[in-house]
C-alpha cells in the first residue's frame, strides 16, 4: 500500500516501494487507474489514465501486480471499448451519458454462456504448447472464434472440458506446466498490451487486401499483412477512406481505432456497421468489427494507451489465422499523447517538441503488422493502416516523416483535390506502394495477365497530363498539338470515371477487382483508340465532343460489381463507336 | 479546508504562487486570494503536494505582497449555478452576473469543465438546418448538432453571418426558430459585443439568449473559463431542459493566445508557434461538447467564430480546429472586397455531416449531387479564371468562356445575397440549377441523366451552341 506525493497533471508522484516499470496502479478515493512509467527508490511516478482532478496527496495508492492488459476471448466483436479496454455500452449502461471516472466494468461479459466445443486433438495427458487451439466458440455466424492456450503456457493437458456452454471465468481445463504448478485455462486470457504476442515465424505477404477503392487497389495497392499510412490536412478524406477500407476490405476481421477524434465519427461507424453487410460473406457487418475509441475531449494518456490496445487485439484475431486489419485514425494524436508525457516528464524534446524516441516507437509500433504462421501453425495476418493528421497540412514534419520511412503503402491525400471534392483525394503522384510485384502476380492470376501492363499506362497518361496541364496553365490549349490535347482529355477521362470515386454513391462505393479492371481497361481503350485516329490527322476538338466521353464517365456509378457483363458488353462497344471517324480519316489519309 | 485562510505563500511569479505547508489540497481545486488591499482574486491548483502547492491566479501576481496575502482553498473545481432563470441573461466570464441582476441561485451547480460524453451515448446528427444562406444550405450544410465553425480574419463580416445565421436557423417545414441561444465572446471587443445584443434585441429573442462576456480588456486568464462556463449553461438547457441550443462563440483565436500565454507562464513546452503540445486536446474539449445524445430531445448546435491569424488557414488555431469540428465556413478577402456578401470561399468550406443530412428523406433528391456538381464546376471555373489572366478571355475557347461566366454569376447570384434575404433550401437548388444551365449538359457528371432531364435548362454539348 502506498500513497499519493504529488499531482501534477496527468501524472501523480506515488510513495510506492514494491513497485516495477508499467505495472498498473490504482489511485486515491476515486479509485483511478494508471500505469507506471518511472521509478526513484520509494517513489513512483504513475500516468493516469482518467482526470486527475480531486485527487489530494496523502490518499493512498496501491499497485496490483499487472501490466495494462487486454482481455482476450469471446465477446470481443461487435463491442466498443475505450482506450483501456472498458466496454464503452456497459459503462454508458452502468454510469450514464457521461464518462464518470473510476468505474470497474470488465471488458469481456462475465454472465455470457458460450457454446464451446473442444478440439478432438487435445486429450487428457498430451503436451500443450501455447498457442494451441484448445476448442472453438461460434461468435458470430460469420466468425468461428477459436480458443486459445495462453501464449506462454507449456506443458500437459491434465484436463478439458467436454463440449457444452461455458462463461469466461468457469475453468475450462488444467495444465500442468514443465515447473510442475498447475495452471487454469479459460474461454479467455489475458495478454499485456505493449509486448508483441510471439508466433512461430513471419511469412511472406502474398494476397493483397482489397478494398473496393479504385485508386488503392488498382494503383497503390496494400497486401494482407502489410503497413499503410494516409496522411493529410484536415477534411481531406482520411477518416472516409478508412471507413470504406473497414466496410469493404476482404479482410475477416477490422478493428477500428478512434485515437484522439471526434466522438461523431464512432456514432456513425456503430450506426452503419450493423446495418451493412459484408459483402463477401452477406453478415451484418458489425459482427466482423471491433472498436476501439479514445475521443479527443477524452484523457489523454489512455489516447496513447489505445492504440496498443489495439493491435494487442488484432494480433490476438491474428493467432487464430484470421486476417485481420487495423485502422487507427490518428496516430498523429498518440504520437502528441506521447509528447504530452514527455513533456511533463521533463525529457528533452528534439524537433516540434516531440522526444527523441519518436520515431522507434512509430516503427516497433508498425512492426507488429505483418502475415505470421501462428505458435499453432496456421497463417494469419494483421494489416496496419494508419491516418496521419499533419499539422498544416506538411507532410515534412515529425510525424509524417518517420511514418514514410516505415511503411511500404503511401496513401497521399491532397488538400486541392479535396477542395475541389475530388474523392478520394489520393494524390497519384504523391503516393506510392512498394507492393506492385505480389500484387501483380495476384491480379494476373486472379483477374487479368494485362494487369501491370495497364496500371502502368494509366499512370504514365496521368504523370504526361501534369506536365501539359502545366503548359496550358502558361500559355492556354491552342498551344498543344492534336496528340497532347487528347492525352489531357483521356487523362481526366482517368480521373474522373476511374480514379474519382463516391463513398456514398450506392453503386459507386464497391467496386470489385474485376469492375476495377473493366473500367481501367474500358477507359484506356478510349485512349488508345482515340490516339489512332489523331494519329491518322483527326483533330482533337472532334474527338472530344463524342458523347461517348461523357458517357463513360458515367459507367462506374450505372454498373454494380455484379453486373459487369453490361459494362463489358459498353466497352466492347468502344471500336464501333469509333468506327465513322475511323473510316473518314484512313480514307483521307 | 474551505473556511481556513493560509498566509503561507512562499514564491510568486508571473501569475503563479506557490504555497508552502497546506496537505492534502485537490488538485483542480479553485482558490481565493485577499491581498493586502483586501481585494479578491481567485485562482486554481495547478500542482499540489503536501509540501508545495502551485496556483495560477487569473488576475496575476502583481502587486502582491506574500506577507499579507491569505489563501483560501475552496476545495472544488470552478462550478456555474443553474436554473431556467439563466435563459436572458447576460453574465462574465466566471458565470457571475454584468447585467446589474441578481446572482442565479440554485443547488444545482455544475463543474464547468463537463465531463467527456461516452461515445456510445451520442446520437449521430442528421436534422438538417435551414439558415437561409444558400453558400451553406446548398454547399456545406449545417446540421441540428453539428460544430461548425466560421474561420475569418480581421476586417471580414463573420459576426454579420453569425448573427443572420442565429436570426435564420430553423428546421425544415418550421415556421420559425425553435432554438434558444447561448453566446459566448472572449477577448471581443466591447463593439463586437453590442454588436450582437442589438442584433439579439431586433430579432426579439433576448429572452431566449444567455450572454457570457470576457472582453478584450478582462483578465486573460477568465477567458479560459469562458466557454466552458458557456457551454455548462448549454447543457444544461439541452440536455436537462430539452432546449435545442445554438452556441456561438467568438473569438476562439482570443482563446488559444490566452491559452498559450497561461502556457508560457506555467513553462509548458511549447509545439508549434509557441502554442503548446496540448491546445488539440483542450480545443477538443471545448468543440466536442457539441452534439446530440441518445434518448434527449435537446441538442447543442456550434458555431464558433474564429479570425485566421494574417488569413492563414495553417496557422494552429484554425488547423487545430478543422481537425476538431465537423468543417468549417470559411470568409474570404477576394470576395468580400468585390463586394460579396455573405464571402463564402466555398473551395476550402466544408460540411462533414453534410452527407447524412441532405437529399431523398431530408431535403431534395438531387441536393448531393448538386452541391458536389457546384463544387467541381467552379473549382473548374476558377481554373479557367486563372488562366484567362494570363492569356487573355479573348484566347478562350467557347467551352471555356462558358466556365468564365458561370463564376462570376455564382460569387454574385448564388454566394452573393442580401443580409436579411432568407432563401428556402428549395430556391437554393432551383437557383443552382439556373447556373448550372449555363453549362453544357455533357459537362455535368456530377449530377446524374435523370436530374439533367428534370431540372437543367441548357444545351446537352458545346457543340449545340
Ligand atoms: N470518398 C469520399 N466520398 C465522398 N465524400 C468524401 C469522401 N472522402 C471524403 N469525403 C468528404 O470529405 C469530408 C471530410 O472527410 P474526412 O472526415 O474523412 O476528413 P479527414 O481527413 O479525416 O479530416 P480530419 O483530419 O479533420 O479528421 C467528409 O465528411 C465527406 O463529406
Ligand atoms: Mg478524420
Amino acid at each position: 500500500m502506498g500513497k499519493i506525493l504529488e499531482i501534477n497533471g496527468p501524472l501523480v508522484k506515488l510513495e510506492l516501494p514494491e513497485t516495477v516499470l508499467g505495472e498498473q496502479v490504482r489511485v486515491g478515493r476515486l479509485g483511478l487507474v494508471g500505469e507506471v512509467i518511472g521509478r526513484d527508490g520509494n517513489t513512483a511516478l504513475a500516468q493516469l489514465y482518467e482526470d486527475t482532478a480531486g485527487l489530494r496527496p496523502g490518499e493512498e495508492a496501491t499497485g496490483l501486480g499487472w501490466p495494462l492488459s487486454v482481455e482476450l476471448g469471446p465477446g470481443l466483436l461487435g463491442a466498443i471499448f475505450d482506450g483501456v479496454q472498458r466496454p464503452l455500452e456497459a459503462v454508458w449502461q452502468q454510469s450514464g451519458d457521461r464518462m464518470a471516472r473510476g468505474v470497474a466494468v470488465p471488458s469481456l461479459p462475465r454472465d455470457k454462456r458460450w457454446h464451446f466445443v473442444p478440439d478432438p486433438h487435445r486429450r487428457a495427458g498430451t503436451a500443450l504448447a501455447g498457442g494451441d487451439v484448445l476448442g472453438t466458440v461460434q461468435e458470430t455466424e460469420s466468425i468461428l472464434h477459436r480458443i486459445l492456450t495462453p501464449p506462454l503456457i507449456h506443458g500437459e493437458l491434465l484436463e478439458l472440458a467436454p463440449e457444452g456452454d461455458y462463461t469466461i471465468e468457469e475453468i475450462l481445463g488444467r495444465v500442468r506446466k514443465f515447473d510442475d504448478t498447475i495452471e487454469k485455462l479459460h474461454l479467455f486470457h489475458r495478454w499485456p498490451v505493449r509486448t508483441p504476442r510471439p508466433f512461430r515465424k513471419r511469412d511472406h505477404a502474398i494476397a493483397p487486401l482489397i478494398t473496393g477503392q479504385r485508386i488503392l487497389d488498382t494503383f497503390y495497392p496494400l497486401l494482407k499483412g502489410g503497413k499503410a499510412a494516409i496522411p493529410g490536412p484536415f477534411g481531406a478524406g482520411k477518416t472516409m477512406l478508412q471507413q470504406q477500407i473497414a466496410r469493404w476490405c476482404n479482410a475477416e476481421i477490422v478493428i477500428y481505432v478512434g485515437c484522439g477524434e471526434r466522438g461523431n465519427e464512432l456514432t456513425d461507424v456503430l450506426e452503419f456497421m450493423p446495418e451493412l453487410k459484408d459483402p463477401h460473406t452477406g453478415r451484418p457487418l458489425m459482427e466482423r468489427t471491433l472498436l476501439v475509441a479514445n475521443t479527443s475531449n477524452m484523457p489523454v494518456v489512455a489516447r496513447e494507451a489505445s492504440v496498443y490496445v489495439g493491435i494487442t487485439l488484432a494480433e490476438y484475431f491474428r493467432d487464430q489465422g484470421l486476417d485481420v486489419v487495423m485502422v487507427a485514425d490518428s496516430t498523429s494524436r498518440w504520437a502528441e499523447a506521447l509528447r504530452e508525457v514527455a513533456g511533463r516528464l521533463g525529457q528533452m524534446p528534439v524537433e516540434e517538441g516531440y522526444p527523441a524516441y519518436l520515431g522507434s516507437r512509430l516503427a516497433a509500433f508498425y512492426e507488429r503488422a505483418g502475415r505470421v504462421e501462428t505458435m499453432a501453425g496456421h497463417h494469419g495476418s494483421v494489416t496496419l493502416i494508419g491516418a496521419v493528421s499533419p499539422p498544416g497540412g506538411d507532410f515534412s514534419e515529425p510525424v509524417t516523416s518517420h511514418t514514410k520511412e516505415i511503411i511500404q503503402t503511401f496513401w497521399a491525400l491532397s488538400k486541392e483535390l479535396a477542395d475541389a471534392r475530388h474523392y478520394p483525394s489520393v494524390d497519384w503522384l504523391e503516393s506510392f506502394s512498394g507492393y506492385i510485384g505480389s500484387a501483380a502476380k495476384w491480379w494476373a492470376e486472379n483477374v487479368d495477365p494485362n494487369w501491370e501492363r495497364e496500371r502502368a499506362e494509366a499512370l504514365d497518361l496521368l504523370s504526361a497530363s501534369e506536365e501539359l496541364q502545366r503548359i496550358v496553365n502558361l500559355v492556354g490549349v491552342e498551344a498543344l498539338s492534336s496528340e497532347q490535347r487528347w492525352t489531357l482529355e483521356a487523362a481526366g477521362l482517368i480521373k474522373e470515371g476511374l480514379l474519382q470515386q463516391s463513398a456514398i454513391d450506392e453503386i459507386d462505393s464497391f467496386a470489385s477487382p474485376e469492375k476495377q479492371y473493366a473500367l481501367l481497361s474500358g477507359l484506356l481503350e478510349i485512349f488508345r483508340q482515340g490516339m489512332k485516329l489523331v494519329k491518322l490527322g483527326a483533330p482533337a476538338r472532334r474527338l472530344i465532343q463524342m458523347p461517348l466521353l461523357s458517357q463513360a464517365r458515367r459507367w462506374k456509378s450505372q454498373h454494380t460489381s455484379e453486373d459487369i457483363a453490361a459494362l463489358k458488353a459498353k466497352i466492347a462497344q468502344i471500336p464501333g463507336e469509333f468506327e465513322k471517324l475511323m473510316l473518314e480519316y484512313e480514307q483521307t489519309a | 479546508m474551505k473556511n481556513i485562510e493560509f498566509r503561507t505563500a512562499t514564491s510568486a511569479q508571473g501569475g503563479l504562487i506557490v504555497m508552502g505547508g497546506v496537505p492534502g489540497v485537490a488538485a483542480g481545486s479553485r482558490v481565493q486570494l485577499r491581498d493586502h488591499a483586501g481585494r479578491l482574486r481567485s485562482g486554481l491548483v495547478i500542482r499540489s503536494a503536501d509540501d508545495a502547492v502551485l496556483v495560477e491566479v487569473f488576475e496575476g501576481t502583481d502587486e502582491l505582497d506574500l506577507e499579507r496575502t491569505w489563501v483560501r482553498f475552496l476545495d472544488e473545481p470552478f462550478k456555474l449555478p443553474v436554473s431556467r432563470d439563466i435563459l436572458g441573461r447576460i453574465f462574465n466570464g466566471a458565470g457571475l452576473p454584468r447585467d446589474g441582476r441578481p446572482p442565479i441561485i440554485s443547488a444545482d451547480r455544475r463543474d464547468v469543465n463537463g465531463e467527456p460524453l461516452n461515445p456510445a451515448a451520442r446520437a449521430y446528427p442528421r436534422e438538417f438546418i435551414q439558415t437561409g444562406i444558400s453558400a451553406i444550405d446548398g454547399m456545406n450544410s449545417l446540421t441540428r448538432g453539428q460544430k461548425l465553425p466560421i474561420f475569418s480574419g480581421g476586417g471580414l463580416p463573420h459576426n454579420r453571418v453569425a448573427a443572420q445565421i442565429v436570426r435564420q436557423a430553423k428546421l425544415l417545414g418550421e415556421a420559425a426558430s425553435e432554438f434558444v441561444v447561448v453566446f459566448a465572446a472572449f477577448g471581443a471587443s466591447h463593439a463586437d459585443a453590442r454588436f450582437f445584443e442589438e442584433s439579439f434585441e431586433e430579432s426579439g429573442v433576448l429572452n431566449k439568449v444567455v450572454m457570457f462576456l470576457n472582453l478584450a480588456d478582462e483578465p486573460v486568464i477568465e477567458r479560459l473559463l469562458t466557454p466552458r462556463a458557456a457551454l455548462t449553461a448549454a447543457e444544461y438547457l439541452a440536455f436537462d431542459l430539452d432546449y435545442h441550443v445554438l452556441v456561438v462563440m467568438t473569438d476562439m483565436t482570443a482563446y488559444a493566445e490566452a491559452l498559450r500565454e497561461v502556457a508560457v507562464l506555467r513553462g509548458d513546452v511549447p509545439a508549434r508557434k509557441g502554442y503548446p503540445g496540448y491546445l488539440y486536446s483542450d480545443l477538443a474539449e471545448i468543440y466536442e461538447r457539441a452534439g446530440r445524445i441518445k434518448n434527449r430531445r435537446g441538442s447543442i448546435t456550434m458555431i464558433p467564430v474564429l479570425s485566421m491569424p494574417s488569413d492563414d488557414i495553417t496557422h494552429p488555431i484554425p488547423d487545430l480546429t478543422g481537425y476538431i469540428t465537423e468543417g468549417q465556413i470559411v470568409l474570404g478577402r477576394e470576395l468580400s472586397n468585390q463586394g460579396v456578401y455573405p464571402p463564402v470561399t466555398v473551395l476550402p468550406s466544408l460540411s462533414r455531416l453534410m452527407k447524412d443530412g441532405v437529399g431523398k428523406n431530408f431535403t431534395r433528391e438531387d441536393h448531393p449531387h448538386v452541391a458536389s456538381q457546384l463544387f467541381a464546376s467552379y473549382a473548374k471555373a476558377l481554373e479557367v479564371r486563372g488562366l484567362a489572366a494570363i492569356i487573355g478571355a479573348e484566347e478562350l475557347s467557347d467551352a471555356d468562356r462558358r466556365y468564365l461566366e458561370f463564376a462570376n454569376a455564382f460569387e454574385h447570384k448564388f454566394i452573393g445575397q442580401g443580409e436579411d434575404e432568407d432563401r428556402s433550401v428549395f430556391e437554393t437548388l432551383n437557383l443552382a440549377w439556373d447556373l448550372l444551365s449555363m453549362l453544357p449538359a455533357d459537362a455535368l457528371i456530377r449530377v446524374s441523366e435523370e436530374e439533367l432531364a428534370k431540372y437543367h435548362k441548357g444545351q446537352a454539348t458545346v457543340a449545340a451552341a
